[in-house]
């Protein structure tokens, strides 16, 4: 078994053969010609019958992945009409003698360049776009047909780059899954990819002798299998099943409501580490976002996030999630999770140290950029903070008082911003036993069980030895939530579940009798519990 | 001769939808229509001036307009901007 890895532009399970499309030879010869005019006409009526030829294509893909997918191809039409391309190709031929195939194929790459020279990834991307144009006027003048995927069963289609002309083409029954050596995030076969529902891999160093060879892509870790053992294709059968499994429940039970028989309704949120995982949030149905760890902004750099950054990465979550609740939890990390910049010293006992809000308190000017950035991406959709680690009303009103001034602060300098929610974690044992004081100065609470539960049984959940000690439904936590669920209503604000214990589908139903008003779960969650939900009396 | 200047709204920029859609538009009409950034400008009849000139998100440009219907021809292409743009 060999292994290849790669970029995953679309994420699924493929199990089949591999086809690997080869690019007919497009060797262009130059030769001088005597007659100018005769070989203008040659590309004027090649010129033609590309676009006629487009045109059968964007009808094609308008049946097939609907008009804003086929759009390319009227863009690919109007590239062939465009006067300074043939302009160019005229040129040539009478300047230089050049026989058209030759014309096309410069003119091709020197638009082609143009466009690679762009500091724009999407306009790198349309160099492809003006290759691909130019290949099929070479094509018609060579009096070559169109290629296309030779194959009886579906398999899964290797190549160096997939043209969009070249995948409208294809038998998209006979296609499981897209991997090439090049191409984008941007690039067509991203795009078809998505809307076929089936996974894509770029950046993959294939050779072609893998051709007809049995072979696993895996567009979740983002690797090909090539000549799989049978213990790994029962693994991934498995796999792919549960991933069937998935989708049919997500044909069934997307955009309904989570709710009891008897009308009950629970907010069912997504949980998020990264701004890909909007995506999944988003095909899982999630009705918004429970908790946005907001710590990746700081552990992916060398250095501190500035505002500027911060906020596109808010505001583009934000408006990805058009308008659905956007929780935000400030700045979390501590000594157990390595940042440089921070300094951290270390500490005997990180779990218990200096972290989180606690961080935030002391060195404002870290919690004041933060918190800018969210004001001002506020403006793009619905968002709401929360804030970790809280044991007292003291830190909370300390909170609200800076928040206040960088308010000040947006306001005099006319920056825009909304009000938004407030909220905190329960996820100290102090919290949970003044939870009816805290309710009167926030907005929501979420209670985060993964902490709470190893502060409330005094249990290090790294520490395997104590497995047999920790019971994840241990009473004490159970009374806790109902404890803070209680104290949230009688202020007359909302409480949720965002730790891994809101995932736990055994304990579902006694959320839901508890009256707890917000899950928060990893993506993948979400369908399972509308389901356990919607079942309920 | 007519002329406006817009900042550009769309996330991609003038990427290739839109200026597909703007050489449909102006293929309409009998004015001469000239996007400028900067110091590079193109003839909005071809998809390639157009998406030659790298407009981004954020962008200004400033499109001119001239012909014998110049000012109705404007309302157009204004209107085509801020619905598209």
């Amino acid at each position: 078994m060999k292994m290849l890895e790669g970029k995953v532009v679309f994420s699924g399970i493929a199990i089949g053969k591999i086809s690997v499309l080869k690019k007919a030879d497009q060797s262009i010869r130059r030769w001088k010609v005597e007659d100018v005019e005769a070989e203008k006409q040659r590309v004027k009526a090649a010129k033609r019958r590309a676009v006629e030829q487009l045109q059968k294509l964007y009808e094609k893909a308008v049946q097939e992945v609907g008009e804003s997918g086929a759009a390319i191809f009227e863009v690919h039409q109007m590239m062939l009409d465009d006067d300074g391309y043939m302009e160019s190709i005229y040129n040539m031929i009478e300047t230089e003698n050049v026989n058209a195939e030759y014309a096309v194929a410069s003119t091709g790459d020197n638009f082609s360049a143009m466009f690679s020279a762009m500091d724009d990834e999407y306009m790198k991307a349309r160099a492809a776009d003006v290759k691909d144009i130019s290949e099929r006027v070479i094509r018609i003048l060579m009096g070559k047909d169109d290629n296309d995927v030779e194959s009886d069963e579906p398999v899964i289609v290797v190549a160096d780059d997939l043209a969009p002309s070249e995948t409208v083409q294809m038998d998209k029954s006979k296609v499981l899954a897209f991997v090439t050596k090049f191409g984008s995030s941007n690039s067509h076969t991203a795009i078809l990819a998505r809307t076929m529902n089936i996974p894509a891999l770029i950046n993959v160093d294939y050779t072609e002798d893998m051709d007809g060879k049995m072979a696993i892509v895996d567009g979740k870790k983002g690797c090909l299998l090539i000549d799989p053992d049978e213990e790994t294709l029962e693994k991934y059968r498995a796999e792919k099943e549960e991933e069937l499994k998935q989708r049919a429940m997500l044909k069934e039970l997307k955009g309904k409501p989570t709710e009891t028989k008897s009308g009950r309704k629970m907010n069912l949120y997504a949980n998020i580490g990264n701004l890909s995982d909007v995506a999944s949030v988003l095909q899982n149905d999630a009705g918004g976002i429970g908790l946005f760890r907001s710590e990746f902004i700081y552990l992916e750099k060398d250095t501190f996030p500035t505002e500027e950054e911060q906020f596109q990465i808010y505001k583009t979550v934000a408006q990805n999630m058009a308008g659905k609740k956007v929780i935000i939890r400030t700045l979390d990390i501590g000594a157990d999770k390595q940042v440089d910049y921070f300094n951290m010293e270390h500490e005997e006992n990180p779990a218990m140290g200096y972290r989180a809000i606690r961080i935030c308190l002391t060195q404002p000017e870290i919690f004041r950029t933060q918190l800018r950035a969210l004001l001002r991406a506020s403006v793009y959709g619905t968002i709401s903070v929360m804030y970790p680690m809280i044991i007292s009303v003291s830190e909370v009103k300390k909170i609200k008082e800076i928040v206040d001034q960088v308010k000040a602060e947006l306001k005099e300098e006319g920056i825009p911003f909304k009000d938004v929610e407030q909220g905190i974690m329960i996820e100290t044992p102090a919290a949970v036993m003044i939870s009816e004081e805290l309710a009167k100065e926030v907005d929501f609470f979420s209670i985060g069980t993964n902490d709470l539960t190893q502060y409330t049984l005094a249990i290090d959940r790294q520490n395997a030895k104590l497995d047999d000690f920790y019971d994840s439904h241990h009473e004490a936590v159970l009374r806790m939530i109902q404890m803070v669920v209680d104290n949230a209503h009688k202020a007359g604000i909302w409480a949720g579940i965002c730790g891994e214990l809101g995932a736990d589908m055994t304990l579902t139903k006694r959320f839901v009798e508890m009256g707890v008003d917000e899950l928060s779960v990893s993506p993948t969650f979400i369908l399972p519990i509308r389901k356990i939900i919607r079942e309920m009396e | 001769m007519v002329s406006f200047n817009y900042v550009i709204k769309d996330e991609l920029g003038i990427h290739a939808r839109p200026a597909g859609m703007l050489v449909k538009e102006v293929a309409k009409l009998s004015s001469t229509v000239t996007i400028k950034k900067g110091e590079k400008s193109g003839n909005a009849k071809m998809i390639f001036g157009i998406m030659g000139l790298a407009v981004k998100c954020g962008d200004e440009v400033t499109v001119t307009i001239e012909g014998e219907n110049e000012t109705a021809d404007a309302e157009v292409i204004k209107a085509f901007f801020e619905n598209n743009l």
